[in-house]
């Protein structure tokens, strides 16, 4: 019986690919693909420069790569946080009812109901040119742990009731032991599904935000390729590749998780069902 | 009269097939109460389930055949396999377990009996003759008539499962298949029931077969037993008979290990577990745990025998020609 | 050292059923009393149909719930209400539950073994592996397991019967005075009950372990209970030493319960019509089991049935006993707790 879906091996192939521009290829380039003028300007693709270089001497295939790690550190590093933080507190929260869930049930939907975008463009905008990607990773993170959070939450609620968390209660185990060990692992799989989502939102929110040129400018990411691309009029001078590359990069990046994210939860789905 | 021939059902799981009944035969007749017992894994439920006809995927007949026979315009008529289908209700109907859900929730109980089965009737009596004849039916079960006009969350687990009862003999089957019908219910409205089958068969004089795991239930109401372990039938005898004298030692340890009100003796279970359908063992299912068995028993499977009149039993130590007393 | 291991003292659990407004409450249990002498282990059977309050007594005991009203004392101490964390520890070490279903007591991503192991750190006080280990072989031994059967597995590799023992062992780990065991045989083969059932008495004899053991089987309750408590609505309706109870019932529920079990040698003796009272049965304020009753009179209906002492060691509620005299003079009531509903919450 064919376990392993299609789409998921299709999305772990392209996220596989991603993953090696991102992180491998980058310690093959020649010079820092950022600072400007290293090359001539605006050569066309050849054996040295695959993709050719821009308005700014650039040479855009490693000025991709570069942007791609940095895009994907931001998605990786805001999902991690995000998902732990938010099942953490979301099953401490189902878990312990009372008092500490509604605390932190209040705290999550108040984050959740404030509008993400516009504080960060308030943020941007006040901070001038300073804001480092590390700043918007932040807000990011505390913009997206609530969603798991209220997940989590839920989940927690039910399995509480089962009655093996009473034997662990019996059995003498902490609150902290019961939520860690007896009930996490039953969200694991929904967790890895969530945390490949928020993969997706972080990139597309930092994106965002870089297009209209609120990111971290000097920082290649592939929002910035864009919006520098985008600033050195690309389009109009057709310079396709430099502006065009990040786009379809973003696009398969994003569909390459997506189909990892649905792919994943659909044969976890599958090999729960027969347990 | 249901003959159950050399019947084979198994289901096809991800680890394999598992052999759930397996060459299996044995008649029923008109006017009696059967009692099919066994416990978990026996294979009872499937095969009261191929009696009837509902065999979904993943379940599948692997071999053999079912034959009821009926009466049409006079003629006796013998159908099998999926032909039955167009006799359910009117010869053979079924009471499934947890019966508590089998009933809509949205759907109000009189138009539940009308919609199930009476569409013919429906257009032939009319509505209103027919409701009549449902009100004065459930009066006769002792039901108050206003149950047709509610809906199912309103009465109670015992009230269901009387009104079930009454839905599935209302238009007097042959055979009513009864699969626990009393399991979840307390023991006073379990009584209530069962006494209720009872009054029924003896009123219909039709056939009711009933499968339970709790064998005071059969001790109470059934005629004849039909005892199950493992996928295949052991024993087959009046219920007096395996109560008082059975001859396959499942049964006997079976009996030995229940408790019964009111007496003091000691009582012990039976050690181990039934084996796996998924890889039956070769020769007799039962022999691990057999207090009698031998090598022979572990290489020879036993052939159904019938020992004396209407007794059967499947035990190569219990065969005739041989040297036994009751207990060895 | 206390007169009583076990006190139960006028405990009670209400339930608030239904919306905003107009919820009916529903007494699951209603004022229980009941005490156990100390030094004496005993295997107690709570008996009772579904609606009964036997669960949610069990439970009230297990620590499990709360009482609405009324103390739990264990060993003279107050067990219910909130305690510190060392009032829990000992608490835990002293009375240990077993549930229904085998399967569900673990966690299915998880070895059994761990919640022995927990146990035994935790409440047993054992300060490193080997100790451990040696809590948890012993405890296996008792139940009749070896640990190399044990060790490393996960629940779907157990039998029912098997994994039921398990159980019992994590919760004999600590050498426990009470074992709460709510309906711990119901799910398994009846021909396999009895080794857990011989199991239970052999801890009460080898390890002196009192056993609460709650049920709806009259017939394993019989033979192997020293006690017995018959509870009907919330209320313990009987109760007393086991034999005697069900040879020889006080209590016309009692006497309903025996005549209806499907018993094995002896046959129902006449057919009998069930009333329509599961729809029409209103919660009487005063005996609760008024409008199944045979004998009833009307002074059943009007006034809550005393606690007779019968004199042979048992206690009944009803007023059968007393020649239907309010003995105590207790008021005519019309308390509005309806218990009509209580069916369809089983508890």
């Amino acid at each position: 019986m064919q376990l392993v879906k299609p789409r998921l091996v299709v999305g772990l192939i392209i996220v596989s690919i991603f993953l090696l521009l991102g992180f491998v290829a980058p310690f093959f380039a020649p010079e820092d693909p950022t600072a400007w003028n290293t090359y001539f300007r605006n050569l066309a693709p050849s054996a040295e420069h695959i993709m050719g270089t821009n308005n700014l001497g650039q040479d855009i295939f490693w000025l991709l790569t570069w942007s791609i790690r940095n895009s994907l550190w931001i998605g990786l590093s805001v999902a991690a946080f995000a998902t732990i933080i938010g099942v953490l507190v979301g099953l401490s929260a189902g878990f312990l009812g009372g008092f500490a869930d509604r605390i932190l049930t209040l705290f999550m939907d108040i984050v959740i109901s404030v509008p993400s975008l516009p504080v960060l463009i308030l943020i941007s905008a006040l901070l001038g040119g300073k804001t480092s990607l590390l700043i918007i990773a932040g807000v990011l993170v505390l913009f997206n742990w609530p969603w798991p959070g209220r997940q989590a939450r839920a989940m927690s609620l039910s399995l509480r009731e089962r009655e093996f968390i009473n034997v662990a209660q019996a059995s003498g185990e902490s609150s902290a032991k019961i939520v860690v060990l007896e009930i996490m692992p039953f969200v694991l799989g929904w967790a890895l599904a969530n945390f490949i989502n928020t993969i997706l939102v972080a990139i597309s929110a930092e994106s965002g935000l870089a297009i209209i040129g609120l990111s971290s400018l000097k920082d290649a990411t592939l929002g910035t390729m864009i919006y520098w691309a985008m600033q050195h009029q690309a389009l109009l001078l057709e310079k396709w590749l430099w502006i065009l590359s990040p786009i379809f990069a973003i696009m398969l990046l994003f569909i390459g998780l997506f189909l990892v994210s649905t792919g994943w939860s659909d044969y976890f789905a599958t090999r729960r069902g027969r347990q | 009269m249901i003959r159950i021939k050399n019947i084979s059902t198994f289901y096809r799981t991800v680890q394999g097939t598992v052999k759930a009944v397996e060459d299996v035969s044995f008649d029923i007749y008109d006017n009696e109460i059967v009692g099919i017992a066994g416990e978990s894994g026996c294979g009872k439920t499937s095969l009261m389930k191929t009696i009837y006809g509902n065999v979904e995927s993943p379940m599948y007949i692997a071999s053999g055949s079912i034959e009821l026979e009926v009466e049409e315009m006079g003629q006796k008529k013998v159908i099998s396999g999926q032909e039955i289908h167009r006799y359910w209700w009117e010869y053979i109907s079924y009471i499934p377990q947890a019966s508590m859900s089998v009933l809509n929730p949205v759907v109000r109980i009189k138009d539940q009996f009308l919609d199930s089965f009476l569409q013919r009737d429906v257009r032939t009596i009319g509505k209103q003759a027919l409701l009549d004849r449902m009100a004065a039916y459930l009066q006769e079960l002792e039901l108050p008539p206003e149950v047709l006009q509610s809906y199912p969350h309103q009465l109670s687990g015992g009230m269901r499962q009387r009104v079930i009862v009454a839905m599935a003999t209302f238009v007097h089957p042959k055979f009513v298949l009864a699969d626990e019908p009393t399991t979840a219910l307390d023991v006073v409205i379990q009584r209530g029931i069962l006494t209720m089958l009872m009054k029924l068969q003896k009123q219909l004089q039709n056939t009711f077969i009933i499968v339970s795991h709790d064998m005071g239930v059969h001790y109470q109401i059934t005629d004849r037993m039909v005892i199950m372990y493992a996928g295949k039938v052991v024993e087959i005898a009046p219920t007096a008979i395996i109560f008082e004298r059975s001859l396959h030692p499942y049964t006997e340890m079976l009996i030995n290990a229940l408790p019964r009100l009111g007496d003091d003796v000691q009582r012990t279970g039976i050690s181990g577990r039934p084996p796996s359908l998924l890889d039956p063992p070769s020769g007799c299912r039962f022999a691990d745990r057999c207090y009698l068995a031998d090598d022979r028993c572990r290489q020879v499977e036993p052939a159904l025998l019938e020992l004396e009149p209407g007794h059967f039993v499947a035990c190569l130590k219990r065969e005739p020609g041989k040297e036994w007393s009751a207990h060895e | 050292m206390n007169e009583h291991f076990l006190e139960i003292r006028d405990v009670s659990k209400i339930y608030r059923v239904g919306g905003i407004i107009g919820a009916t409450k529903i007494a699951a249990v209603d004022h229980v009393s009941l005490a156990l002498e100390a030094g004496k282990p005993q295997i107690l059977s709570v008996v009772g149909e579904s609606g009964s309050g036997k669960t949610t007594l069990a439970r009230m005991i297990a620590r499990l719930i709360q009482p609405t009203h009324g103390e739990i004392f264990i060993d003279g101490k107050s067990m219910s209400g909130s305690l510190n964390h060392t009032q829990m520890k000992e608490f835990r070490r002293k009375v240990q539950p077993i549930f229904q279903n085998p399967f569900e007591s673990f966690s299915s991503r998880k070895t059994v073994d761990t919640y022995l192991f927990e146990t035994a750190r935790n409440i047993a006080g054992a300060k490193n592996k080997a100790q451990a280990h040696q809590a948890v072989d012993q405890a296996l031994t008792s139940v009749g397991l070896t640990s190399d059967r044990v060790i490393g597995r996960y629940p779907n590799q157990f039998s029912g019967g098997e994994l039921q023992r398990v159980s019992v062992a994590r919760a004999m780990i600590p050498r426990p005075e009470l074992l709460v065991a709510d309906e711990p045989v119901s799910m398994i083969d009846a021909s396999l009950r009895m080794n857990i059932v011989n199991l239970f008495k052999e801890l009460r004899d080898q390890y002196q372990v009192t056993i609460l053991y709650i049920t709806h089987d009259l017939s394993t309750a019989y033979y192997v209970s020293d006690l017995i408590a018959i509870m009907y609505r919330g209320n313990i309706v009987e109760y007393g030493p086991s034999s005697r109870v069900l040879k020889q019932p006080a209590h016309p529920y009692t006497e309903l319960l025996l005549d209806s079990v499907a018993k094995i040698g002896e046959k129902w003796s006449e057919v009998m019509s069930l009333p329509d009272m599961e729809t029409k049965e209103y919660g009487y304020s005063a005996c609760k089991f008024a409008g199944r009753c045979p004998y009833v009179r009307d002074i059943c209906r009007q006034v809550k049935p005393p606690l007779v002492d019968t004199g042979d060691g048992r206690e009944a509620l009803c007023f059968k006993l007393v020649d239907y005299q309010n003995v105590e003079h207790r008021p005519v009531t019309t308390d509005p707790i309806t218990t009509d509903k209580v069916q369809e919450h089983a508890i």
